[in-house]
Parts: C-alpha cells; structure tokens; sequence
C-alpha cells in the first residue's frame, strides 16, 4: 500500500460514496430479531452471508476453487478439509505456533487466524505452490541441505515463512533471519539448520539457483 | 561371501558421512502426508467430550441432542465410566462423529453430562500430600559421613510437570473395509500398535488390522499405543460405516495426552574441602498425576558418593496422566543432582570444571565423562570465561558458565526387515518401524547401499506399516541400533544369495565376491567384475528376499550395537538482574554414541536436544489452578517453547574416534536432552551469584531469587 | 466454534447499522488475530461477525505537517513500513516489532490491537472476564503471574493486551469513532480505554455498534521511545512494557508522559513517573528516579509483586533510550 492516500481516501471523507446503489442504510434494523432469513437478505443484494454454507471462489497458488464453506470455516480448514491440501498444518489453531503460514497478497499470515470468507478475492499461496519434491524452491532445497527438519511437521510453515521472508529481505543477517521467523515455532529443535538454510537460500536466490 | 561386521572405517562409502535426510524433499514440498494430513472418502470428523471437573463422580450421558444434529452421523459414550469417578479435566467421557468437523465440534457441546463435583487435589508443590508409603534408598553410613564431612550444603530444587507437545497432536484415521479394518495413526510404534483395545472396539479381529503411519508430528516418548482416541475413533468408524478422522485438539494434546512428572527435591551434599564428596541425602516429591512414580536416580551419574540416602514421595492429583517423555527420568534426576552438585562447588569456592572433572571419577565412565568435559571445556572457551560463582563485573548483565553430565542406554530393538533383490536390479528394504523424525528411512537407506555396494537412490524403503516385518517402537534410543542392524542382516543375506547365483558365472566360488560401487567383483581381482543390473539379471524371474532379525543380546554380543553412553553439556547464559530475563549465549553438547549411521541427522539429534533443553530450562511448564485443577495454559501461546531467537549459539561435537566406533551402534534420542536444564540452571547460578531453585528459569523467579539473595 | 453470519458491508456507516445495541451478539472482525482465536475459545460466539475489509476506506496512512492520521483498518505491517512513523514515533514502531510475529504483524490491523480482548488466561479457559467461579475470584486466589499491579480494585484483574495502546497514549494520539447514522465522535486515545465494572461492558468507550474508524498521531518533536521486558524473543506477550515520551531542550525534559503496558486493566499512564521526568535533566540517575516513581501506588497480587522491578527497570530505560534517541 502507498505510503500517502489522496484527500478523497481518508476515512471520513468519502464514507458517503460507497452508500450509493448499495440502498444499505436501514438493512440491518431488524435483522438480529429474526425478521429476515439470510436467504431474503442475500436475495436482497444484502451485505450478510451465512450462517450456512456460502459459496466462495478462492485463489490458490494460481487456481482458481469454488467451495461452499460456513462463514465460521477458517481458511486452514477450508484448505485442509475441503480442498485436501494438507501441507498447511493444523498445530495450535490458535495464531501461535505458524504451522499454518500461507502468504495472502503477498504477506505470511496464519491461516487458523483467518476466515476462508475473507481470503476470497485474494491471491494465496501455499506450501504447495512453492515448489513440488522434484523440483523445490531455494529455501526448500536449502532444508534439505541443513537438515532443517526432523518430524517436518512445522517445516511448511517455516518455508512458507521463510520464502515470504527472503522476498522482502534478499539480504538478511542471521539477527534479521531470527526475527523475521519469529513466528514460527518448532518442536523437534531445527533452528540450527534453519538459520543455516535461511542464509543460504538467499544466497542461493541471488544466484539465480 | 559377505560378511554382515559392520565394516571397517576406511571401508566405508556412506555409514558415518553426512547424508541428507531421505525424506527431506517431501516434507520440505509439503506433501509428505502425515497421519493428520489421511482425507479418505466420505470421511467423518470426530470430537471429544470431556470432563470440566477435576474430580467427580459421572452421572449421567446423554447423546440424544448431540446424534440428533443435522450432520451428525455416530456417537459414542463411556458407560464404564458411569457412577464411577472421572480424575482429570479433559477426561474423555463421550464423542462425536459428524460430516464436518465445525458440526462434530458444535455436536459435541450439547452431549449433556451429568457430574457430581468431588474435592480434588492439584497441588504437587507439597510432600505432605503424599500418601503413599515413601520409597527409601540407603547406602553406606550416612549420618556418620555428614558428621566427618568440611562442608554440608542443603538446597531446595524443581523441575514442573511439562507436556509433550507434539506439534502432530495424538490420535487416527480409521476406516473399515472388506471386514478389515485400516488405521493411520500418529504413532512411534507401528508393529505394536493394532492391540486389543482397537480391536475390540471395531470388532476386528488384530490380524485384519492394517496400520499405516508414514509420517508422523513428533511423539517423544507418548504416542505408543492407540490411546483412547484410537479405540473410540474405531468405535465411531465401525458404528457409522464411514471413515472417521479424529486427532486431538490442541488443548487435549497438552492437558491429557502425556506430560513429564515433576520433581521437587531438598538435597544436602557432603563434602572435603578438596572437593571430594562423601554422602548425598535426598528428599525427593512430585506428580504423575494419579498414577506414576518420582525420579528416584539420586545422585545421578556421580552414583557412587558412598553414603547415600533417598526418599521419595509421589503426590497424586487430579491431572492428566504422565507419558514416557524423552528420557524418562533422568531430566529431573539431572537437574536435581547437578543442580546440588553446582552449589557445592560454589560453596567449596572450588572451580566447577575442577569440581566436576573431580566428582565424574564416581561415575561408571569416569574416562569418557573427563575426556568430553575437558572437550566441552575448549569449545566454550572456558578458561577465558569462567569465574567462581557470581559474575564480578559490573553493569546489570551478568554472564555466566554451568554444566552437567548425563546417561543413557540405547540398545537397539527388537527389528526384522526384509530385503528383496529384484532381476531388474532394484532393491527394497521393508521393515515396520516409523519414522518419528529422527531418520529412519535415511539411516535404513544408508546401510542397505553400503551393504550392497549401491548408491543409497538404489534402494527403495518401505516403512510404518504393519504388514511389513515386525520391528520395534521408537522409544528409549532403540530405533537406530534395531533397524540398522535388522537391515544390515537382510542386505547381506540376500547379497550372499546373489553372489550365489552370480559366482558360477564368474568362475568363482561365492566367497569370493564383495559388491562395491554398483559392481559384483573378485576380492582380490577386481577385473573380474559384473555389474549390478547385469548380475541381478542371472536371476531371472526370482527375486531374492531375506529377512533379518535383530535380537538385541545377540547383536550386542557380536558388537553390532551396544549400550550405555556418556554425555557433557556447557551452557553461556546471561542474565540481565534488572528484568530477570536469562538469555543463551551459547550451549555445548559433546556426546558419545557408538557408531554413527548418519553423522547429519544424528548431529541434528543433539541439536534439537539442546533446543528443546532450552524451552524446558527457560520455558515450559504446565501451570495449573489449584481452586479448580484446570490447565491454565493448554495452549502455545503460554505453554512456551523456545523459538529461533531464544536458543544462542549451539555446538555439536560427537565422540568418533575408533574406541567409540568399535562399540557398535547406540542410540542419541535420549541422552542430548538430559542435561540442557541442569547446565543453563547452574549457569544461571554462576551468572548472578544465587541458585534459582525452580525451572523454568523466568523473569519472576529470577527476580524473587535476586531479591531473596541481596542482590538486588 | 459457532456458527454466524458474516456480513460484510462497504461503509461504515453500513457497518454499523450492521453491529447490534448490546455487546456479544455482533463482533467486528478486522485482522482476525484476536476474534477468530476467541471464537474459538468461545469466549465469545455473536450471531453476526462484521466484517471491515471491504470498507476501503479505513486503510492507509494520511501524512499532515503536524499529524499522522491512521486508517483502523490499517495493518501494523504498513503502520511500520511508514517512514513518517518510523521517524517520529519510534515508540510506536518498537512496540509493533515487539509483537514478534510476522505473521501477525501482517494481518494485525492497529483498530484491532486496540480493540483485542484480554488474554487473562481464566477468561481465555471460560471464566469469565473477570475470572470469577461464583463469586470467587480464581485470579486473587490462583495464578496471577501475570495478571495487573495496578488498577485492579476487582472485578478486572487481566492486564490490557494492546501493544499500541501505551505508546499511542504516550504520543497524545486521538481516536476518531463512527456510531449510527454517519454521527463520529472523537476521544483521547487516554480516554479510549476503561476498565469494565461488569461482563456486559468491554474494555474500550465504545458502544456495541460504534466502530474505530481512524487513529492521529500529532507530530509534535517529542522524543519517544518503548522498551519492552519480554522473556521469550519471537512471538510472546512482554511481562511489563513503559513508553516514554518528552521535550528535550538543552537537557531538560518537559511535557512528559509516560505510559505502562501489561499492568493494568488499561494502559497505565504513570502521573508520579511523568511528573519526575519534567523540569528535570535526563541522565542515569533521574532515569532510576523516574522508574521508581512509576511504581508508586501499585498493590501487587499474591503472585505479581516481581513486576514492580520490572516498572522500574522499563520506565527507566525507556527515557534513557529516549533521550538517547537522535
């Protein structure tokens, strides 16, 4: 996002604008009270979706998957038990640990954190379109070369991480490596070889590897 | 004909070096499918109901609403439990099994479940609550000893209960087809693990239970058998005809899958000015929850202080049971002794190396423990850092040096693998052990190429399931030893069984054959040669498999594998007295294992055992309210573990040379991870001038201890 | 988790017609680090979840001569990527990092730091805000390590979660809030954040269908800085955080304030701290002074009172790294 917005942007100022053609003012009076189903209001062009399943389009790793997901599904979830991509993991579900890091527009996020709903309209990235066994990315190759993984439980979310990380950070210290991870956490104890394959995909990616 | 002697170092092509790890790509690509990752057709969900009381007596279940649900499709209860006692918070009394897991998770709140609240007891801080008849050990004259002895130093010390944490919670996929029934379970211990209970509750009989488990999240020590969650999710799987996957959530897996007792201890050390120490009387208390025992290995290593008293008091509570956690035992029994040992020297006013380099002469490897202190000693730069205890510079952060010494056994397990050599030249070895991340496929890999001569993409391993030869859970340091050497058999039987063939062609008898860089050649005319593809053609449509079979007396005898290893960590920590904050500078491990398969990934082993050191010194503890016996940090975010940042700078160095090697292969699971608490702990002590008694080593008990010392 | 609707409005004033009169039937969803966690937890489960993600409006940052102005809906990740932020308010910037998350730090939006509930871990396990069983309260009586030292008259015991509050309060930062019917209010983001007195209040001013629209900064020359005491390095709560800032003219401080972290209720701003720092030239000694005056009317719990050294250590270092500060 650009650093300044123009007048028209900030907040308060165009508020107004987007009232037009949405005919929303005065929609949600009632609604908690049960007079309107989600069905009349979705027929409506209402704003609120659910509590049942919803139809979502999402962008993964460049394709595109249509799913019919409860608002209350998390995008992990979604990616793990509707569209079987299991490299995600599912470790604390609670925004702690980073076994679930996916990249959304182009940030590593933890995807047990983030509704499937609103990742719709966004490109995500998993460890699955990184790179395959056959063919890895740098940082992938990298953990294999350091050993940076032992149960490989926690190693996707690290990847994923990391490859966010070296993205922003082509030229990082092992200081800005450590901090740059720090929301990835591993049981098995793989932060020696992690720190060595952070620096030496970089490495490896300036080389054009 | 070969010879299945682990050959002779400058013998060999891939044991010892450093090879990647077999299975790195698929799990650095994210397809490696764990046992969690198992999505099968038509596949329910499955979640636990569970006790909110610590103790209460079960009334009542009711599934009526819950199996009602739109989308519900099985439930399951535990009417044994009815009119008896539930002990825990998180005691699983019900389930359900439903089309989504948002739904099974809903359903499973509204199974009504009566209790009536009991008075329970949390509290493991306190021996007096133990009601059991102590446990004594007493050696030698030890009131007598005290009396004659320069100094006498008493010191209160603890270890919390901490969890296993395993990133893969516990628990199956179950599926029954064709009246058989198909379990992927996260388990460390695949031949083992289709046993009674899951059987009974499929009404499968343990011969038609197939277990597939190739990759698994950790298990350290808990995940040996199928638990409750296996036989309920086969129950639920039986009863709804569909596959039903049902893995613990997070807080579960913290609060009920297992956890590492505590263990408080008052110990005073007797001892000559010149260091030399003369008795130990140890009082030692802590939980398991309701079952369980206490670490009673004191004096740990340095066991043979001749005057020696112990007793030991269990306190039960009303918490989740205790589970085998990676080295069982010896943590506690560790920090406890070391800890004591540490404060004697500092009250001696005697240089810890000087100490302890003394104190290891009472100790079954007194040579191999000076060696590797006077190692860890280089590697820390000991001479130039250490100081007697308390760091005499000014300023607010203090630095300082600690150590401590540790055991273990590791003789490999049980193991049978089958070998098969096929006319097309490939190989495959099958055994039933699976990998729990430490490298079984690797090392598997490894011995089977060397031992036939192959490059390790050659061979093709198949491991984790039970239709594969039985072979020995992952626990205790057993897997390395039981597997190598079950491979190494099977190799050079069925090598053996190929030169038979192949010998005729070559116009020499079979003994005279060795198989070496993809070639079958003459010993000594190595012209005479055939390669691999071309020899593995003479047997026409037969392939050649051979099972071997560790036997574990057998092989130790024969020098195959061994037991009994001796280790030393150093740890560099600081300590900032103003916060309380204690920081790893650096952490040494030197550590004996026998013969090394893997230099890389058993490296990694002790790598990761520091770091899982750190979070046990630094970190983690299970933290429970006593009021009402709940976990209160059954979850990541305080339930700590050390990340990327906490753990400093980390040195291996392995024990390799020849009198090492010429033991065979012992076991590294365990040993590394025994003594990280005990040294950061003294280290700390060194650092600021106090013992802070209790781990995890916190901002909070830093303070109090700062405080209660005068220092701040 | 329960089921809800999602609703998903393009204004504001759309959104708020969206959110309910009364606390937990409606939540705001903004970055999800927080809400989705709670969901979870069910410490809170509203039958409609509003999202603001399409209210493009509340993103981005509005750089004036004299103010910075901070779309809510801003993530923390562009909050510090901001070179007016991170030139005059490094206190804000150190308080992002301290978070330790990059992941967080990239979905975490500075509206939802500011409305993220408390992590009390007796609320978190189903107590209740106040971590009461009956009318027992289990955090006086049970492990309150990390509970407040200051303000904790009952019924709150947890401390505030936000790691930008202290230092926004520190900066003299105002909240600009959007009720029903395009009606705003503006308040001092000190008085944003208020203790709740029962379970049907929350930890902010804000009314159940009020939305944080937009945070200003005024730019002001003030030397700034936050120090943190944390244990663990990456992604973890801190024990005790302080936020200092002041004028500096020729060695003497004024216009000082200085704002606790994790030991109230609210973030705690320190009057006796502020008063020391003052008329005062900054150097070691006045540095201690002012830390120790930060501690003065703190009444530890059972299992809390480790924290007094803590203020004293943070606030004194974080007015020498103001100070010190180029």
């Amino acid at each position: 996002m650009s650093e300044k917005l123009k007048s028209s942007q900030v907040p308060g100022v165009s508020r107004r604008g987007f009232l037009k053609g949405l005919g929303v003012s005065g929609v949600a009076t009632g609604l908690l009270t049960g007079t309107e189903t989600p069905t009349e209001a979705a027929e409506r062009g209402s704003p609120i979706k659910g509590p049942g399943e919803i139809p979502i389009t999402l962008q993964i790793n460049g394709k595109k998957h249509q799913l019919s997901v409860e608002p209350r599904v998390t995008l992990l979830d979604a990616l793990r038990n509707r569209l079987d991509l299991t490299g995600s993991k599912k470790v604390c579900d609670r925004g702690t640990c980073g076994a679930c890091t996916v990249i959304v527009d182009g940030q590593p996020v933890y995807s047990c954190s983030m509704l499937a709903v609103e990742a719709e309209g966004r490109a995500i990235t998993t460890i699955e379109g990184l790179g395959t066994a056959e063919n890895m990315n740098p940082v992938q190759k990298a953990f294999v070369k350091h050993d940076a993984q032992q149960c490989g439980f926690c190693t996707p979310g690290f990847v994923v991480a990391c490859t966010a990380f070296l993205k922003t950070n082509p030229n990082p210290t092992l200081e800005d490596a450590r901090t740059g991870l720090g929301g990835n956490l591993c049981r098995c104890g793989t932060y020696a070889g992690i720190m060595d394959a952070v620096l030496d995909a970089a490495k490896m990616t300036k080389g054009g590897a | 004909m070969a010879t299945a002697k682990w050959p002779a170092i400058d013998k060999r092509t891939l044991i010892g070096k450093r090879i990647d790890r077999a299975d790195g790509p698929v799990k650095a690509a994210g397809v490696a499918r764990y046992s969690f990752d198992i999505n099968r057709p038509g596949m329910l969900w499955a979640k636990l109901v569970v006790s909110p009381h610590a103790r209460a007596e079960l009334v009542s279940i009711d599934v009526s609403e819950a199996a009602s649900m739109p989308g519900v499709k099985a439930t399951w209860k535990d009417d044994s439990l009815l009119g008896k006692e539930v002990q825990y918070i998180g005691q699983i009394v019900a389930a359900v099994a439903a089309e989504t897991e948002e739904i099974a998770q809903e359903a499973a709140g509204k199974v009504k479940a009566q209790y009536k609240p009991l008075a329970h007891q949390a509290n493991d801080r306190d021996p007096t609550l133990s009601k059991d008849k102590p446990a004594t050990r007493n050696t030698g004259n030890v009131d007598e000893a005290f009396a004659k002895a320069d100094v006498k130093v008493e010191g209160e010390y603890g270890i919390p209960v901490i969890t296993h944490c395993c990133l893969e919670s516990h628990g199956q996929v179950a599926e029954l087809r064709n009246d058989e029934l198909h379990v992927w379970p996260s388990t460390q211990a695949v031949s083992s693990y289709a046993d009674v209970s899951i059987s009974d509750a499929s009404g499968v009989p343990r011969n038609k239970i197939r277990v597939d488990c190739q990759y698994m999240g950790g298990g350290f020590g808990s995940k040996f058998n199928p638990g409750k969650w296996g036989v309920i999710s086969s129950a639920l799987a039986k009863q709804a005809g569909r596959p039903v996957k049902l893995m613990l959530d997070r807080d579960l897996e913290l609060m009920i899958a297992g956890n590492r007792p505590s263990a408080f201890a008052k110990i005073k050390v007797g001892a000559m000015k010149d260091g030399t120490l003369t008795a130990m009387e140890t009082e030692v208390w802590g939980t398991a929850g309701m079952g369980g025992g206490v670490p009673q290995q004191i004096p740990y290593v340095i066991d043979r202080i001749p005057n020696v008293r112990l007793t030991a008091k269990r306190i039960q509570t009303n918490r989740g049971p205790a589970a085998a956690w990676r080295a069982p035992n010896h943590p506690q029994s560790c920090f406890l002794t070391m800890s004591a040992l540490a404060d004697t020297a500092a009250a001696l006013k005697m240089d810890e190396l000087e100490f302890f380099l003394k104190a290891v002469q009472l100790s079954a490897r007194a040579e191999v423990y000076s060696e590797e202190l006077r190692i860890a000693a280089d590697l820390i730069g000991y001479k130039q850092k250490a100081h007697l205890r308390g760091d005499p510079s000014g300023g607010s952060v203090k630095r300082g040096l600690g150590m401590s010494v540790h055991t273990w056994g590791g003789r490999g397990h049980p193991s049978e693998c089958d070998v098969t050599i096929n006319p097309d030249g490939s190989v495959e070895a099958k055994l039933g052990s699976q990998d729990l991340g430490t490298g079984n496929r690797t090392v598997i890999a490894i011995v089977v190429a060397e031992t036939l001569g192959l490059p390790l993409e050659a061979v093709r391993i198949e491991i984790g399931r039970n239709a594969y030869p039985t072979s020995g859970g992952s626990g205790g340091s057993t897997t390395v030893g039981g597997v190598s050497t079950s491979s190494r058999f099977a190799a050079t039987d069925a090598l053996n069984a190929l030169f038979a063939v192949v010998a005729p062609k070559m116009g020499v008898q079979p003994d005279a054959l060795e198989a070496n860089g993809g070639y079958i050649r003459q010993i000594d005319k190595p012209d005479n040669r055939i390669s691999w593809r071309n020899a593995c053609a003479l047997l026409g449509v037969n392939s050649i498999t051979k099972r071997g079979v560790n036997v574990p007396g057998e092989s130790e005898k024969q020098g195959f594998i061994s037991q009994g290893v001796g280790g030393v960590q150093m740890a560099d920590v600081s300590v900032d007295i103003e916060t309380g904050v204690a920081t790893i500078n650096e952490m040494v491990a030197v550590q004996d294992c026998g013969m090394i398969i893997d230099l890389k990934t058993a490296e990694s082993q002790v790598y990761g055992s520091l770091i899982m050191g750190v979070a046990y010194a630094l970190y983690e503890e299970a933290i429970y309210d006593l009021k009402t016996g709940r976990m209160l940090n059954a979850d990541m975010e305080f339930y700590r573990l050390s990340g990327l940042k906490d753990v400093g700078k980390l040195k291996v160095h392995m024990m390799t040379s020849k009198a090492y090697d010429d033991r065979g292969i012992i076991g590294l699971g365990e040993p590394p991870v025994i003594s990280p608490g005990a040294a950061i702990a003294n280290a700390v002590a060194n650092a600021v001038g106090v013992r802070v008694p209790h781990l995890p080593l916190t901002p909070d008990r830093v303070i109090a201890a700062l405080q209660k010392g005068g220092i701040i | 988790m329960k089921s809800f609707e999602y609703a998903i409005p393009s204004s504001l004033e759309e959104a708020s017609s969206l959110l309910a009169q009364s606390w937990g039937e409606t939540e705001i969803l903004a970055g999800g680090t927080d809400l989705v966690t709670s969901l979870k937890q069910q410490v809170t489960a509203p039958k409609r979840v509003v999202s603001l993600r399409n209210i493009s409006s509340l993103k981005g940052i509005t750089v004036q001569r004299q103010s910075v102005r901070i779309g809510a809906m801003t993530t923390l990740a562009d909050l510090t990527a901001n070179s007016a932020v991170k030139e005059h308010f490094p206190a804000l910037v150190k308080a992002v990092q301290g978070i330790g998350s990059q992941q967080i730090i990239s979905a975490g939006t500075v509206g939802g730091d500011l409305c993220q509930r408390p992590r009390c871990w007796y609320y978190r396990n189903g107590f209740g805000l106040f971590g009461k069983q009956g009318d027992t309260s289990l955090v006086l009586e049970g492990d309150n390590r990390y509970h407040a030292i200051f303000g904790n008259e009952g019924p709150a015991y947890f401390v505030s979660a936000s790691s930008l509050g202290p230092a926004l309060i520190a900066l003299g930062a105002t909240l600009k809030i959007s009720g029903t019917k395009g009606k705003t209010r503006e308040v001092a983001a000190r008085e944003f954040f208020r203790t709740p007195k029962s379970e049907s209040e929350r930890e902010t001013v804000l009314r159940p269908n009020e939305i944080l629209f937009e945070i200003t900064i005024p730019i002001r020359g003030l030397k700034n800085a936050t120090y943190e005491v944390r244990h663990r390095q990456g992604l973890d709560w801190p024990y005790v955080t302080a936020t200092v800032s002041f004028a500096l003219k020729g060695g003497t401080a004024s216009n000082a304030s200085v704002v606790l972290g994790h030991v109230a209720p609210v973030p705690w701003p320190s009057a006796a701290a502020s008063k020391a720092l003052n008329g005062a030239r900054i150097d070691a000694s006045l540095a201690a002074k002012c830390g120790q005056a930060a501690t003065e009317g703190a009444k530890p719990l059972s299992g809390n009172a480790y924290k007094l050294q803590l203020v004293k250590t943070a606030v004194k270092r974080a007015v020498l790294d103001a100070a010190a500060a180029a």
